[in-house]
Protein backbone atom coordinates (compact mmCIF):
# COMPACT_ATOMS: atom_id res chain seq x y z
CA UNK A 1 0.00 0.00 0.00
CA UNK A 2 1.28 3.52 -1.01
CA UNK A 3 0.87 6.43 0.65
CA UNK A 4 -1.35 8.80 -1.71
CA UNK A 5 -2.90 11.59 0.20
CA UNK A 6 -1.42 13.14 3.81
CA UNK A 7 -0.37 16.18 5.24
CA UNK A 8 1.47 18.66 2.82
CA UNK A 9 5.41 19.29 3.40
CA UNK A 10 4.74 23.13 3.77
CA UNK A 11 2.08 23.14 6.66
CA UNK A 12 3.61 22.86 9.94
CA UNK A 13 2.13 19.86 12.63
CA UNK A 14 -0.35 22.11 14.07
CA UNK A 15 -4.06 21.47 14.56
CA UNK A 16 -6.31 23.72 13.09
CA UNK A 17 -7.76 25.94 15.44
CA UNK A 18 -11.06 26.50 12.62
CA UNK A 19 -14.61 25.64 13.58
CA UNK A 20 -15.69 22.15 12.57
CA UNK A 21 -16.53 22.06 8.29
CA UNK A 22 -14.79 25.42 8.04
CA UNK A 23 -13.19 26.28 4.50
CA UNK A 24 -10.85 28.27 5.36
CA UNK A 25 -8.61 24.64 6.45
CA UNK A 26 -9.44 23.60 3.30
CA UNK A 27 -8.19 26.44 1.18
CA UNK A 28 -4.90 26.39 3.59
CA UNK A 29 -4.07 22.69 2.44
CA UNK A 30 -4.47 23.68 -1.33
CA UNK A 31 -2.51 26.79 -1.07
CA UNK A 32 0.20 24.63 1.10
CA UNK A 33 0.02 21.56 -1.96
CA UNK A 34 0.47 23.81 -4.85
CA UNK A 35 3.19 25.57 -2.86
CA UNK A 36 4.71 22.02 -3.02
CA UNK A 37 3.98 20.98 -6.31
CA UNK A 38 5.85 24.43 -7.54
CA UNK A 39 8.45 23.75 -4.94
CA UNK A 40 8.68 27.24 -4.04
CA UNK A 41 8.69 26.87 -0.48
CA UNK A 42 12.52 28.77 0.13
CA UNK A 43 10.50 31.83 -2.17
CA UNK A 44 7.03 32.34 -1.13
CA UNK A 45 5.92 34.89 1.12
CA UNK A 46 2.39 34.82 2.41
CA UNK A 47 0.64 38.00 3.74
CA UNK A 48 -2.34 36.91 6.16
CA UNK A 49 -5.58 38.78 7.01
CA UNK A 50 -7.01 39.96 10.02
CA UNK A 51 -10.05 37.67 10.40
CA UNK A 52 -9.92 34.42 11.32
CA UNK A 53 -7.13 33.23 8.74
CA UNK A 54 -4.61 36.04 10.86
CA UNK A 55 -3.04 32.75 13.07
CA UNK A 56 -2.02 31.19 9.26
CA UNK A 57 1.44 31.49 10.15
CA UNK A 58 0.74 28.93 12.70
CA UNK A 59 -0.04 26.82 9.94
CA UNK A 60 2.36 27.23 6.69
CA UNK A 61 6.04 26.64 7.27
CA UNK A 62 6.75 29.76 4.84
CA UNK A 63 7.69 32.78 5.35
CA UNK A 64 4.77 35.46 6.83
CA UNK A 65 4.68 39.07 6.79
CA UNK A 66 1.30 40.11 8.28
CA UNK A 67 -0.16 42.75 7.36
CA UNK A 68 -2.78 45.36 9.64
CA UNK A 69 -6.69 44.85 8.76
CA UNK A 70 -7.38 44.96 4.54
CA UNK A 71 -3.94 46.26 3.68
CA UNK A 72 -2.86 42.67 2.41
CA UNK A 73 -2.70 44.26 -0.81
CA UNK A 74 -0.10 47.11 0.22
CA UNK A 75 2.17 44.88 1.83
CA UNK A 76 2.29 42.73 -0.58
CA UNK A 77 2.95 45.52 -2.88
CA UNK A 78 6.02 46.54 -1.11
CA UNK A 79 7.43 43.07 -0.19
CA UNK A 80 6.98 42.08 -3.90
CA UNK A 81 8.81 45.32 -5.14
CA UNK A 82 11.58 44.82 -2.16
CA UNK A 83 12.40 41.36 -3.04
CA UNK A 84 11.35 40.48 -6.47
CA UNK A 85 12.69 37.24 -7.09
CA UNK A 86 9.89 35.95 -4.21
CA UNK A 87 6.71 35.22 -4.74
CA UNK A 88 4.02 37.16 -2.67
CA UNK A 89 0.96 35.66 -2.19
CA UNK A 90 -2.23 37.44 0.20
CA UNK A 91 -4.81 35.46 1.96
CA UNK A 92 -7.78 37.75 2.35
CA UNK A 93 -11.40 37.04 3.77
CA UNK A 94 -14.53 39.23 2.30
CA UNK A 95 -15.02 41.81 5.39
CA UNK A 96 -10.53 42.11 5.20
CA UNK A 97 -10.55 42.54 1.25
CA UNK A 98 -14.13 43.92 0.35
CA UNK A 99 -14.20 46.39 3.27
CA UNK A 100 -11.96 47.53 5.08
CA UNK A 101 -9.46 47.07 1.94
CA UNK A 102 -11.18 48.09 -0.82
CA UNK A 103 -9.08 51.06 -1.60
CA UNK A 104 -5.74 49.13 -1.16
CA UNK A 105 -7.20 46.15 -3.13
CA UNK A 106 -8.28 48.29 -6.14
CA UNK A 107 -5.24 50.18 -6.70
CA UNK A 108 -2.82 47.24 -6.21
CA UNK A 109 -5.14 45.62 -8.97
CA UNK A 110 -4.99 48.97 -11.08
CA UNK A 111 -1.07 49.18 -10.72
CA UNK A 112 -0.99 45.95 -12.20
CA UNK A 113 1.04 44.56 -9.01
CA UNK A 114 2.64 41.20 -9.75
CA UNK A 115 1.03 39.62 -6.82
CA UNK A 116 -1.44 36.69 -6.33
CA UNK A 117 -4.70 37.14 -3.75
CA UNK A 118 -6.50 34.60 -2.66
CA UNK A 119 -10.01 35.86 -1.76
CA UNK A 120 -11.82 33.54 0.83
CA UNK A 121 -15.41 34.74 0.35
CA UNK A 122 -17.72 33.51 2.83
CA UNK A 123 -20.44 36.08 3.22
CA UNK A 124 -20.44 37.06 6.78
CA UNK A 125 -17.97 38.04 9.26
CA UNK A 126 -16.72 35.18 10.87
CA UNK A 127 -13.90 35.92 13.52
CA UNK A 128 -15.76 38.63 15.12
CA UNK A 129 -19.47 36.90 15.62
CA UNK A 130 -21.35 36.57 12.21
CA UNK A 131 -22.31 40.55 11.30
CA UNK A 132 -23.02 41.19 7.80
CA UNK A 133 -20.27 41.57 5.08
CA UNK A 134 -19.96 43.75 2.00
CA UNK A 135 -20.73 40.04 0.60
CA UNK A 136 -23.69 39.20 2.97
CA UNK A 137 -26.56 37.95 -0.05
CA UNK A 138 -30.00 39.39 0.03
CA UNK A 139 -32.23 37.89 2.51
CA UNK A 140 -29.81 36.10 4.32
CA UNK A 141 -29.82 36.42 8.36
CA UNK A 142 -26.72 37.57 10.23
CA UNK A 143 -26.53 39.19 13.85
CA UNK A 144 -26.90 42.74 12.32
CA UNK A 145 -29.60 41.60 9.76
CA UNK A 146 -31.91 39.61 12.08
CA UNK A 147 -34.60 40.42 9.42
CA UNK A 148 -32.65 39.31 6.69
CA UNK A 149 -30.35 42.18 4.00
CA UNK A 150 -32.77 44.06 2.62
CA UNK A 151 -31.18 45.76 -0.38
CA UNK A 152 -33.10 49.16 0.09
CA UNK A 153 -31.30 49.57 3.43
CA UNK A 154 -27.91 47.73 3.47
CA UNK A 155 -27.29 47.52 -0.13
CA UNK A 156 -26.92 44.57 -2.10
CA UNK A 157 -23.82 42.42 -2.37
CA UNK A 158 -21.00 43.78 -3.83
CA UNK A 159 -19.16 41.53 -6.81
CA UNK A 160 -15.74 42.85 -5.68
CA UNK A 161 -13.97 39.88 -8.25
CA UNK A 162 -16.14 41.48 -11.33
CA UNK A 163 -14.97 44.84 -10.14
CA UNK A 164 -11.55 43.97 -10.45
CA UNK A 165 -11.68 42.40 -13.69
CA UNK A 166 -12.81 46.27 -15.18
CA UNK A 167 -9.07 47.45 -14.23
CA UNK A 168 -6.51 47.08 -16.81
CA UNK A 169 -3.78 45.49 -14.61
CA UNK A 170 -5.36 42.56 -13.67
CA UNK A 171 -4.25 39.15 -15.81
CA UNK A 172 -6.28 36.31 -14.25
CA UNK A 173 -9.76 36.27 -12.32
CA UNK A 174 -11.35 32.96 -10.98
CA UNK A 175 -14.16 32.65 -8.67
CA UNK A 176 -14.39 28.71 -7.39
CA UNK A 177 -15.55 27.72 -4.54
CA UNK A 178 -15.06 24.50 -1.85
CA UNK A 179 -18.28 22.59 -1.23
CA UNK A 180 -18.05 19.59 -3.29
CA UNK A 181 -14.68 17.80 -4.21
CA UNK A 182 -14.76 18.39 -7.56
CA UNK A 183 -15.20 21.89 -6.68
CA UNK A 184 -12.13 21.46 -4.07
CA UNK A 185 -10.22 19.76 -6.96
CA UNK A 186 -11.07 23.07 -9.76
CA UNK A 187 -10.36 25.46 -6.64
CA UNK A 188 -6.83 23.46 -6.74
CA UNK A 189 -6.37 24.12 -10.08
CA UNK A 190 -7.23 27.96 -10.10
CA UNK A 191 -4.83 28.40 -7.21
CA UNK A 192 -1.64 26.95 -9.12
CA UNK A 193 -2.32 28.88 -12.37
CA UNK A 194 -3.04 32.05 -10.61
CA UNK A 195 0.87 31.09 -8.69
CA UNK A 196 2.07 30.43 -12.50
CA UNK A 197 0.80 33.90 -13.87
CA UNK A 198 3.04 35.56 -10.97
CA UNK A 199 6.09 33.38 -11.72
CA UNK A 200 5.71 34.03 -15.08
CA UNK A 201 5.61 37.84 -14.26
CA UNK A 202 2.71 38.69 -16.29
CA UNK A 203 0.72 40.58 -13.18
CA UNK A 204 -2.18 40.82 -11.08
CA UNK A 205 -3.83 37.24 -10.60
CA UNK A 206 -6.70 36.58 -7.82
CA UNK A 207 -8.73 34.00 -6.87
CA UNK A 208 -12.28 34.23 -5.19
CA UNK A 209 -12.90 30.86 -3.20
CA UNK A 210 -16.66 30.74 -1.88
CA UNK A 211 -16.43 28.83 1.62
CA UNK A 212 -18.87 28.09 4.29
CA UNK A 213 -18.95 29.46 7.49
CA UNK A 214 -21.11 26.80 8.86
CA UNK A 215 -20.76 28.59 12.83
CA UNK A 216 -22.20 31.58 11.63
CA UNK A 217 -24.54 30.63 8.97
CA UNK A 218 -26.34 28.52 12.00
CA UNK A 219 -25.98 25.17 9.30
CA UNK A 220 -24.50 21.94 9.62
CA UNK A 221 -21.49 21.69 7.45
CA UNK A 222 -23.32 19.68 5.33
CA UNK A 223 -25.99 21.62 4.91
CA UNK A 224 -23.92 24.82 4.54
CA UNK A 225 -22.02 23.40 1.85
CA UNK A 226 -25.17 22.64 0.18
CA UNK A 227 -26.19 26.02 1.16
CA UNK A 228 -23.21 27.20 -1.40
CA UNK A 229 -24.54 25.61 -4.09
CA UNK A 230 -28.36 26.34 -3.93
CA UNK A 231 -28.12 29.84 -2.73
CA UNK A 232 -24.82 31.83 -2.60
CA UNK A 233 -23.76 30.91 -6.16
CA UNK A 234 -27.17 32.44 -8.02
CA UNK A 235 -24.97 35.61 -6.67
CA UNK A 236 -21.44 34.75 -6.96
CA UNK A 237 -21.96 32.13 -10.12
CA UNK A 238 -18.46 30.18 -10.83
CA UNK A 239 -16.42 30.96 -13.60
CA UNK A 240 -13.38 32.34 -14.86
CA UNK A 241 -14.03 36.06 -15.01
CA UNK A 242 -11.04 37.44 -16.41
CA UNK A 243 -8.15 35.58 -18.83
CA UNK A 244 -5.32 37.77 -20.51
CA UNK A 245 -2.89 35.21 -19.99
CA UNK A 246 -3.11 33.69 -23.51
CA UNK A 247 -2.78 37.25 -25.20
CA UNK A 248 0.36 37.87 -23.08
CA UNK A 249 1.65 34.66 -23.51
CA UNK A 250 1.35 31.50 -22.87
CA UNK A 251 2.80 30.22 -19.09
CA UNK A 252 5.77 28.38 -19.32
CA UNK A 253 5.95 24.37 -18.79
CA UNK A 254 6.20 22.89 -15.47
CA UNK A 255 9.47 20.25 -15.59
CA UNK B 1 -13.00 -11.26 -17.45
CA UNK B 2 -13.33 -9.30 -14.00
CA UNK B 3 -11.37 -5.98 -13.87
CA UNK B 4 -8.69 -5.36 -12.09
CA UNK B 5 -9.97 -2.99 -9.31
CA UNK B 6 -7.63 -1.11 -6.92
CA UNK B 7 -8.22 -1.67 -3.12
CA UNK B 8 -7.38 1.30 -1.00
CA UNK B 9 -7.56 1.78 2.41
CA UNK B 10 -7.97 5.38 4.45
CA UNK B 11 -6.45 6.01 7.97
CA UNK B 12 -8.69 8.70 10.32
CA UNK B 13 -6.68 10.22 13.27
CA UNK B 14 -9.48 10.40 15.85
CA UNK B 15 -7.93 13.50 17.67
CA UNK B 16 -7.03 15.43 15.14
CA UNK B 17 -11.59 15.20 13.34
CA UNK B 18 -13.52 17.65 14.54
CA UNK B 19 -17.06 15.34 14.06
CA UNK B 20 -17.70 17.92 10.72
CA UNK B 21 -19.23 14.22 8.31
CA UNK B 22 -18.28 15.84 5.44
CA UNK B 23 -16.33 12.81 4.48
CA UNK B 24 -19.40 10.87 5.69
CA UNK B 25 -21.62 12.49 3.38
CA UNK B 26 -19.42 12.03 0.45
CA UNK B 27 -18.18 8.43 0.78
CA UNK B 28 -19.38 6.61 -2.42
CA UNK B 29 -19.52 3.62 -0.72
CA UNK B 30 -21.05 4.70 3.01
CA UNK B 31 -18.08 3.20 4.58
CA UNK B 32 -17.63 6.21 6.83
CA UNK B 33 -19.43 6.29 10.05
CA UNK B 34 -19.68 8.51 13.41
CA UNK B 35 -18.20 7.27 16.13
CA UNK B 36 -20.35 7.16 19.55
CA UNK B 37 -16.91 7.76 21.79
CA UNK B 38 -15.99 11.02 22.07
CA UNK B 39 -12.08 12.23 21.56
CA UNK B 40 -10.16 14.85 23.67
CA UNK B 41 -11.83 18.04 22.09
CA UNK B 42 -15.36 16.69 22.96
CA UNK B 43 -16.18 15.37 19.32
CA UNK B 44 -17.80 12.99 18.08
CA UNK B 45 -14.99 11.31 15.28
CA UNK B 46 -15.22 9.54 12.32
CA UNK B 47 -14.11 5.86 11.91
CA UNK B 48 -13.42 4.13 8.94
CA UNK B 49 -16.08 1.07 9.07
CA UNK B 50 -13.81 -1.58 7.48
CA UNK B 51 -11.01 -0.98 10.16
CA UNK B 52 -13.49 -0.84 12.99
CA UNK B 53 -15.01 -3.96 12.88
CA UNK B 54 -11.89 -5.90 11.39
CA UNK B 55 -12.68 -6.86 7.64
CA UNK B 56 -9.54 -7.94 5.59
CA UNK B 57 -11.33 -7.86 2.26
CA UNK B 58 -11.58 -3.74 1.83
CA UNK B 59 -14.15 -2.64 0.07
CA UNK B 60 -12.44 0.85 -0.14
CA UNK B 61 -11.17 2.13 -3.47
CA UNK B 62 -8.69 4.73 -1.93
CA UNK B 63 -10.74 7.10 -4.23
CA UNK B 64 -9.55 9.93 -1.55
CA UNK B 65 -12.88 11.89 -1.89
CA UNK B 66 -12.82 11.80 1.74
CA UNK B 67 -9.66 12.96 2.43
CA UNK B 68 -10.19 15.48 -0.20
CA UNK B 69 -13.24 17.35 1.51
CA UNK B 70 -11.41 16.82 5.17
CA UNK B 71 -10.81 20.33 6.53
CA UNK B 72 -8.34 19.01 9.43
CA UNK B 73 -6.05 16.31 7.27
CA UNK B 74 -7.46 14.03 9.78
CA UNK B 75 -7.30 11.54 6.73
CA UNK B 76 -4.33 9.35 5.04
CA UNK B 77 -5.11 7.66 1.67
CA UNK B 78 -3.18 4.73 0.86
CA UNK B 79 -3.83 2.75 -2.27
CA UNK B 80 -2.17 -0.69 -3.80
Amino acid sequence: MKKVFGKPKCLKDAVFHYCPGCGHSIIHRLVAEVIDELSIQEKVIGVPPAGCAVLAYDYFDIDIGESPHGRGAAVATGLKRALPDRIVFTYQGDGDIAAIGTAETIHAANRGENITVIFVNNGVYGMTGGQMAPTTIIGQITTTTPGGRNEKRDGAPIDLSEMLALTTGTVYIERTAVDTPKNIIRTKKAIKKAFRVQMAGLGFSLVEVLSACPTNLKLSPVQANEWIGSTMTTYFPLKVIKDKVGKLGALPHLE
Amino acid sequence: MAAKSKRGLIKIDAELCKGCYLCESVCPLNLISISERLNQKGYHPAVYIEEDIGIKEHKCKGCALCAIVCPDIAIEVYRE
